[in-house]
């Protein structure tokens, strides 16, 4: 099979990495090189410029303002911006809630909906998970009764990546209680600011509050918010689960992130040599860069068979589980790098503002808390033991 | 017994809310809890008799630092045992008693910020004072210069066990913390408890603070001493994470059943169980062979498996747990942290299994 890119293709790549060198502003640059603390500002700040060129919804097609790219251009997309240390685009609003409602939104619901999230006056939060329905999402309780116009809400959803910043909420509600788990779930719209809604974070093991509880008390919510059909929720959310898990494999982020921890070893020495040249460090290395090599591979050729008119199946939940495992061994190994010095705890250091000087080698500080927070890649978005779950499902068929 | 004895201690005066509260807080340890031990022994058990302790066996050590483990107490210890064990083996008995009653916190010195080749000169040195180039001068006393990496309680020490390169070899120097010219910069560390980068600018120190002009043995006492301590404390911590992994697996409901009812993850904690016995054997073997022959060796092995277990069991226990096993309320993220930092202390698993490669082949040489 052809593996290589057409000349097209790469004049695609070239244009892509114009725009990165001439437009990524070198602040972000820095913060995303260094796992320093992005801010909201600095990630509606990539937003406005990648907006501005037309590129933010990258799979969104084009009467909706998306920039009618193949599988392969977006994948290009994805890895040449992750290979110059852009930020992550924010998925909620862009990458998840705005394909369910091209997909199966009204078309009031996409005529309004969708130019705010183009343009950054909506920033969405998902409302999925419950302290009850993590992997087993189908058994979520958050209740909406028809009351009118209304839905009134009553719940708790958990896990919502920056909630704190969101003014609103794509949730998934029980309509029906006396369905089968599946059958009783619908998918709504909610405003943050309507009464009855609080935000409480999460504060993880690092210290970081990038998650939140979303309680939700007698909130009335517009009929009109609802998406698509009652009580067919679950087909929506799983769609949206797909696009969840697109570019899951995350190759070009961890490619940047591998060049980085090779210049670590390089710079890095133990019992006076560098630590590339530690035998055991060189072949965790090796082991890493083989496995990540293998992946993209792979990726790619899930990606010609999409292009080709293929449905991925298991092969999304394969990408996930080896794109996240391989992620997680390059930040266990950065840490490692550092030995003692991944001890220091100064979470102010990875903040905007911070004058001092933190200690020990550059970056060590960041290391520690970015292996723990990326703990949660093998957890979210389907767990690597749900995504084994369905992959063996596909194949055995027990 | 003596473990007994300190579990019900710190069970009852630092359960893992309070413990974050002291391990998080400004001094990052509590004297209370410390004094507290101390009375109860938990520091004379480090030490022989011959230096005014009780214990100070290899078994004695494993029984305390894995209680500290267990309830990832933050307090001095590592250092009191690093530094009395050099002291001990420099055949200082003489200032160990106030380290041995609690009285003088005390930080073991000598790693630095710099990397070095093993046989290489410290960069931190120290020089004879008032002297010419041969010697003494009229009063005596050393001066030192350099730096010094991730002290573990550097801030609260009274004395710091430096070490410090002279003409002669590597000598070992008994540090008042409040010196003229010595830099503590302390900060939080991750897992709790603090450290510090520790700066010496013309220390000056009279006659009577160099505790050894040649502090190799006393240094590798120290750091055999250390190790055993950082493998018990491991064990320790690891116990508690299986046994609240196995507990959330028994009580945690999806899908119907409680998630221990998958098989998938049955045996993925029977994995991490058996590793845990197998680091347990490590310990045993460190603690059997400490302070003879064999020692290094049966140490670089036990450093070696607690590290390379310890990852694998602070993986899985959250992995098992879910998100709410990323979280700082759940104690879990404590243990997993802790369990995941001892293996960068005192060379990880990848120095150690070449350590123990090393070690192997010079007795077959």
């Amino acid at each position: 099979m052809d593996l290589r890119f057409t000349p097209e293709e790469e004049l695609f790549r070239e244009e892509v990495r114009d725009f990165l060198r001439d437009h990524l502003p070198e602040i972000l640059r820095h913060k995303v090189r260094h796992d320093l603390t992005m801010t909201k500002a600095d990630m509606e700040e990539w937003h406005a410029i990648l907006h501005a060129r037309g590129w933010l919804a990258s799979h969104w097609p084009e009467q909706y303002g998306g920039p009618g790219w193949t599988v392969v251009q977006r994948s290009i997309f994805e890895d040449e911006a992750a290979r110059a240390h852009a930020p992550r685009i924010v998925p909620f609003g862009v990458g998840m809630l705005g394909p369910v409602l091209i997909k199966y939104g009204s078309e009031e619901q996409r005529r309004t909906i969708l130019p705010r999230i183009l343009d950054g006056r909506d920033w969405w939060c998902q409302g999925y998970s419950e302290p009850g329905a993590g992997s087993d999402l189908a058994s979520l309780k958050t209740s909406a009764v028809r009351d009118g116009d209304h839905y009134i809400v009553n719940g708790q959803k958990t896990w919502t990546t920056l909630g704190q910043f969101a003014n609103r909420i794509f949730c998934l509600v029980r309509t029906d209680p006396t369905a089968k788990a599946q059958e009783g779930i619908s998918f709504l719209l909610i405003d943050m600011d309507t009464p009855g809604i609080e935000v409480r974070p999460i504060v993880l093991l690092d210290g970081d509050a990038e998650v939140n509880e979303v309680f939700f008390t007698d909130v009335r919510v517009p009929v009109a918010n609802l998406v698509g059909e009652e009580n067919k929720g679950w087909t929506y959310a799983k769609y949206l689960l797909t696009y969840e898990r697109t570019n899951i494999a995350g190759v070009g982020s961890s490619m940047a992130a591998f060049d980085r921890l090779r210049t670590i070893a390089g710079k890095l020495t133990r019992g006076g040599r560098p630590l590339r040249d530690d035998p055991l460090f060189a072949a965790r290395m090796a082991r890493v860069e083989i496995d990540l090599a293998n992946m993209a591979t792979t990726n790619m050729r899930v990606i010609a068979a999409a292009a080709g008119g293929g449905a991925p199946g298991a092969e999304s939940s394969m990408l996930k589980i080896k794109g996240t495992e391989i992620r997680q061994a390059i930040t266990a190994l950065t840490r490692r790098a550092y030995g003692p010095y991944a001890q220091p705890f100064m979470p102010e250091a990875l903040e905007d503002g911070y004058n001092g000087e933190p200690v020990g080698p550059e970056d060590a500080i960041a290391a520690a808390p970015a292996y723990f927070n990326n703990r949660k890649l093998s957890i979210f978005g389907g767990s690597n033991e749900v995504q084994k779950n369905i992959i063996s499902k596909m194949i055995v068929g027990l | 017994m003596l473990g007994d004895t300190v579990r019900r201690f710190l069970a009852e005066k630092a359960p893992v809310e309070a413990r974050n509260r002291i391990a998080y807080g400004d001094i990052g340890y509590s004297p209370e809890i410390w004094r507290g031990l101390a009375e109860l022994g938990v520091i004379g058990a480090l030490f022989g008799e011959e230096v005014g302790g009780f214990g100070g066996g290899g078994f004695d050590i494993m029984v305390v630092f894995h209680e500290i483990g267990r309830a990832l107490a933050v307090e001095p210890f590592l250092g009191a045992l690093m530094v009395g064990q050099a002291l001990a083996a420099a055949g200082r008995a003489d200032v160990i008693e106030g380290i041995i009653a609690g009285t003088t916190i005390a930080a073991f010195a000598h790693a630095e910020p710099q990397d070095r080749a093993a046989g290489d000169p410290l960069a931190t040195r120290a020089r004879r004072d008032g002297a010419g180039e041969n010697g003494a001068g009229e009063n005596g006393g050393w001066t030192i210069d350099g730096a010094k990496a991730v002290v573990a309680h550097g801030e609260a020490a009274d004395v710091l066990l430096v070490s410090a390169q002279t003409d002669a070899g590597v000598a070992l120097f008994l540090v008042p913390r409040d010196s003229a010219g010595l830099g503590v910069r302390g900060y939080a560390n991750i897992d709790g408890g603090r450290s510090a980068e520790v700066t010496l600018r013309g220390v000056t120190v009279p006659d009577a603070a160099l505790i050894t002009a040649d502090g190799a043995a006393a240094i590798a006492a120290a750091e055999a001493a250390g190790l055993l301590a950082l493998c018990a404390e491991a064990l320790g911590a690891m116990e508690i994470a299986r046994d609240h992994t196995v507990d959330y697996v028994r009580t945690r409901k999806q899908f119907g059943v409680p998630i221990g009812k998958f098989q998938a993850l049955q045996h993925r904690i029977a994995t991490v169980l058996l590793e845990i016995e197998q680091a347990r054997s490590a310990v045993i073997n460190a603690a059997d062979a400490f302070g003879g022959d064999a020692a290094p060796r049966a140490l670089a092995a036990a450093k070696y498996t607690i590290g390379a277990t310890g990852q694998l069991v602070a993986e899985e226990a959250i992995q098992l747990h879910g998100g709410i096993g990323m979280t700082w309320e759940l104690p879990l993220s404590h243990y997993a942290k802790r369990i995941t930092m001892i293996d960068g202390q005192l060379g990880d698993q990848d120095e150690h299994l070449q350590r123990y490669i090393a070690l192997g082949r010079a007795a077959t040489a």
